[in-house]
């Protein structure tokens, strides 16, 4: 149910665009999604097809790019990268707070015609 | 619809904010267009009834972006475009948010978000800490359930005024909800808000409410290692109230592992251990609320 529910929130974004800009259909929606926004990717395909039908987006692909988690260090004053929730900076090695990137959930484009 | 679980798809139970006897309700409204178009395959193998004429003449110039009504689609292959959006799917809800914090920062209030997974104590334990403010900040609360107002009943006891937000099906409360059940407070007197999210440790997490603090709790009972089976949420918090400490020695609670795992998750939340009970740690904690209150009234609301 998690990623349905992204899905169903990605498509009311592109389906209100496609209709502003006077799409007749969408071919092609393209979200970014951080490694640790906790969504599996192709549980957000099934969704996709589950949600699609009877829309502007009924025949489109949807393609995913991950974004890689990224961690702020302030006693290194540096960015470091993990996949793990629980980072460690790799140099000093004190647990992080601050994650600068990872957690995208976010339509990025789509094409239409 | 909550994008962790999916709860509160459109036409579930409508969301009821209720402060002094009368109520809202308000459903969520999604507005799909949805083309009338025959799917692939379907388009001249099967017998239609459709009472809309279908234009087969294959006459239409390419480019043309009309579309009436009733026309088939034969421009598959006209020129497409792609359109950049970049917008966070959770995207309204943070800009709703943003423009909560500016209303409660231009009053100066302080603002709580307070989570914990169902039983942990929230209700008792926010009760306590009105009453141990009072006289010096006085307190409104919103308190976001799926059904009763059992915990409003509750927490009024504390002399506090109450909203009661009932989600019907959602297991979060968002920002909008926050915005209108507001609406239903005198905040003029007020110098600290407190919203007690729905018990929840997943949905919760994503959607920002306009709070100052996130405050979230982990009752003794629950398990030293409940931070690392729900670290979005904990890595969230501002502060962590380790709660029922009264109960720790029936369930062989093991303090230096808990804060251990809490430190793990969240080394920058602040950490108060309390028995709203027996009263052990409440002081603490109402200093420290009291400090921020003060600190808030001096905040520049268009400050980052």
């Amino acid at each position: 149910m998690h990623e349905l529910s992204i899905v169903d929130g990605a498509l009311a974004i592109v389906l209100e665009r496609a209709d502003q800009a006077g799409a007749k259909r969408i071919h092609r929606v393209r979200l970014r999604i951080g490694a640790l926004s906790g969504v599996v990717p192709d549980a957000l395909q099934f969704a996709f097809e589950a949600l699609v039908p009877g829309t502007l987006a009924e025949s489109a692909r949807l393609e995913i790019e991950e974004v890689p988690a990224r961690f702020w260090c302030a006693t290194c004053q540096a960015e470091f990268q993990s996949d793990d929730m629980f980072a460690e900076c790799p140099d000093c090695h004190r647990p992080s707070g601050e994650l600068r990137a990872g957690r995208e959930m976010e339509v990025a484009s789509m094409e239409i015609d | 619809m909550c994008k962790d679980c999916g709860c509160g798809l459109p036409g579930a139970n409508p969301i009821r904010v209720s402060g002094h006897g009368h109520e809202h309700t308000h459903t969520h409204e999604h507005e799909h267009e949805h083309a009338h178009e025959h799917g692939p395959g379907q388009h001249h193998g099967e017998p239609h009834d459709h009472s809309h004429s279908h234009d087969h003449a294959h006459g239409h110039s390419h480019g043309e972006t009309e579309h009436s009504p009733g026309d088939s689609d034969h421009t598959q292959r006209e020129a497409r475009r792609t359109l950049e959006l970049r917008q966070a799917i959770l995207g309204r809800n943070d800009r709703l948010a943003e423009r909560n914090r500016g209303f409660f920062r231009a009053r100066g209030l302080l603002v709580l978000n307070v989570l914990s997974s169902p039983g942990s104590g929230k209700t008792t334990f926010l009760r306590e800490t009105v009453q141990l403010l009072r006289p010096d900040v006085k307190t409104g609360i919103i308190v976001g359930d799926l059904a009763t107002d059992n915990d409003a009943v509750s927490l009024r006891k504390s002399g506090a005024p109450v909203v009661q937000i009932t989600t019907g099906t959602v297991c979060h409360l968002e920002a909008e909800m926050v915005s209108r059940a507001v609406k239903q407070l005198d905040l003029r007197d007020l110098q600290l808000l407190i919203i007690e999210n729905v018990g929840n440790l997943v949905c919760p997490a994503s959607y920002d409410l306009g709070e100052d603090l996130r405050i979230i709790l982990l009752s003794v009972t629950e398990g030293e290692d409940k931070p690392l089976k729900y670290p979005p949420m904990f890595q969230s918090a501002n502060v962590v109230i380790v709660s029922k400490t009264d109960l720790a020695p029936a369930c062989d609670y093991d303090r230096a592992k808990a804060l251990a795992n809490i430190r793990k998750i969240a080394p920058e939340a602040q950490v108060f251990e309390t028995s709203a009970k027996t009263g052990q740690g409440m002081d603490a904690w109402r200093d420290f609320l009291l400090k921020r209150c003060r600190e808030q009234q001096t905040v520049d609301p268009l400050a980052d």
